[in-house]
């Protein structure tokens, strides 16, 4: 083990016995102890950190009556509904009952083909725009600091025009993931404006109508 | 006559470099170590591309179990000088008229989440053992005719108004149950959250636009 080893070899005869005994220190305890330690430490740190989404909601109308919903433009407006068992609805547009006939619904799925590429399709402009940047950085054409990087894709978001305005419903027994999920596609194909609303009455009718018409296909297929 | 002399004792190697190492090593994890605070409930959350990390201090994180239990839990961090925790239970019990010893104070400021109305919260407090103590939880009241989360949040907003949110959803939670926090929280004049998820990378190519 570790040792500490004096040189004292042949001096000892004849010689009066110093009061030096040979310091041999047994650290096999202690190092014992170190590694255990050293173990636990190791095992109980956690080094990777919770990571957060951060989103930011509009403020709530307190008064129904003076405070007016926010104008969309019908051109730009995407609409997502989430239904339960993964499924996602959309349609362009607005639904609006006085003016018939209502939007059909589209279904698709989460997966990288799914609602990604109908969203990706809408934003392309402003995706190829951000996405150049950020190329430009990683190959080091470009050389801008983090903070510049997110100004700058901001300031690209609030210019964007002709992006859609996603409008983000969810029915009933729609699962919290499915949420997540939604928002992080926002995220991915850098989408400028969404927006998380409850569903309306005539969406919900939309939604009851295409899946009762989906369910009896089912039926009548087998 | 010539015998060969065998060496009784093994050779000494000397571990003096490995030792040293050891130390350390060890010196650099208890500097490190930030210890995982034991959660009341486990939760699975959901994963997102998101890179930004949790703040440290001064948040208050709304648990949402997979079977819609809300928890609320307030954290002001490493400094545990401003006593925030002490001082917004001392507010709830006014509120609701549960009068807390100075030691149940001490003891909830070392606590962690909890889901309970206020009338229970005082055993949950007292109990000693940590496995009867977590299966004590029973959810946080919230329905508009006695929603105390209401009251947990406006309490810790009057002692710090900075305060951020974090929600922290299993992903298997309802999301009708999701929406009633944020509510919640909105009436409260909070529109900024912070969804806890885990990381996951996401590539998109160029070429298949």
């Amino acid at each position: 083990m570790a040792e500490i080893i004096q040189n004292e070899g042949g001096k000892q005869k004849g010689k009066k016995r110093s009061k030096r005994h040979s310091t041999h220190i047994d650290m096999t305890p202690m190092v014992d102890l170190a590694c255990l330690l050293l173990t636990f430490f190791m095992l109980t740190t956690a080094f990777s950190k919770a990571k957060v989404m951060e989103i930011v909601l509009p403020e709530k109308v307190k008064d129904p009556k003076t405070a007016k919903a926010p104008e969309v433009d019908d051109k730009r407006a995407l609409n997502i509904i989430l239904v339960e068992g993964d499924k996602v609805l959309w349609y362009n547009g607005l639904a609006n009952p006085a003016k018939p006939p209502l939007p059909t619904l589209n279904v698709t799925d989460f997966s990288d083909e799914g609602i990604r590429r109908v969203l990706l399709q809408r934003n392309k402009d402003l995706f190829i725009q951000i996405e150049e940047m950020n190329i430009a950085v990683t190959a080091g054409t470009l050389k801008l600091s983090n903070d510049t990087i997110t100004a700058r894709r901001k300031k690209m978001m609030t210019k964007d025009v002709i992006g859609p305005v996603v409008l983000i419903k969810a029915a009933d027994n729609v699962k919290y993931r499915n949420i997540v999920d939604i928002i992080d596609e926002m995220a991915i194909t850098n989408i400028a404006r969404y927006a998380l609303i409850d569903i309306n009455d005539v969406e919900k009718k939309m939604v009851a109508d295409y899946l009762a018409a989906t369910g009896s296909n089912a039926a009548s297929n087998k | 006559m010539g015998k060969i002399k065998i060496h009784a004792n093994p050779p000494k190697i000397d571990m003096t470099p490995m030792v040293d190492l050891f130390f350390l090593l060890l010196v650099f994890f208890i500097l490190t170590a930030t210890f995982r605070p034991q959660e009341a409930v486990m939760v699975d959350t959901p994963s997102s591309v998101s890179n930004t990390t949790t703040p440290e201090k001064h948040i208050i994180t709304l648990t949402i179990s997979r079977d819609n239990m809300v928890f609320f839990n307030v954290d002001n961090g490493v400094d545990t000088s401003e006593h925030l925790r002490g001082k917004i239970l001392q507010a709830m019990g006014k509120q609701f008229s549960v009068r807390f010893t100075p030691e149940e104070i001490k003891r909830f400021e070392g606590m962690n989440s909890f889901a309970l109305p206020m009338d229970r919260l005082k055993a949950w407090i007292n109990e000693k053992d940590s496995e009867v103590r977590d299966g004590m939880h029973l959810g946080m009241p919230m329905d508009s005719t006695d929603n105390q989360l209401q009251y947990w949040i406006r309490m810790s907003r009057i002692y710090y108004p900075e305060f951020d949110v974090a929600i922290k959803g299993d992903a298997a939670a309802d999301y009708k149950q999701v929406k009633k926090v944020i509510d919640i929280l909105q009436d409260n004049n909070v529109n900024k959250f912070n969804l806890t998820t885990n990381l996951e990378s996401v590539e998109i190519s160029m070429e298949n636009l």
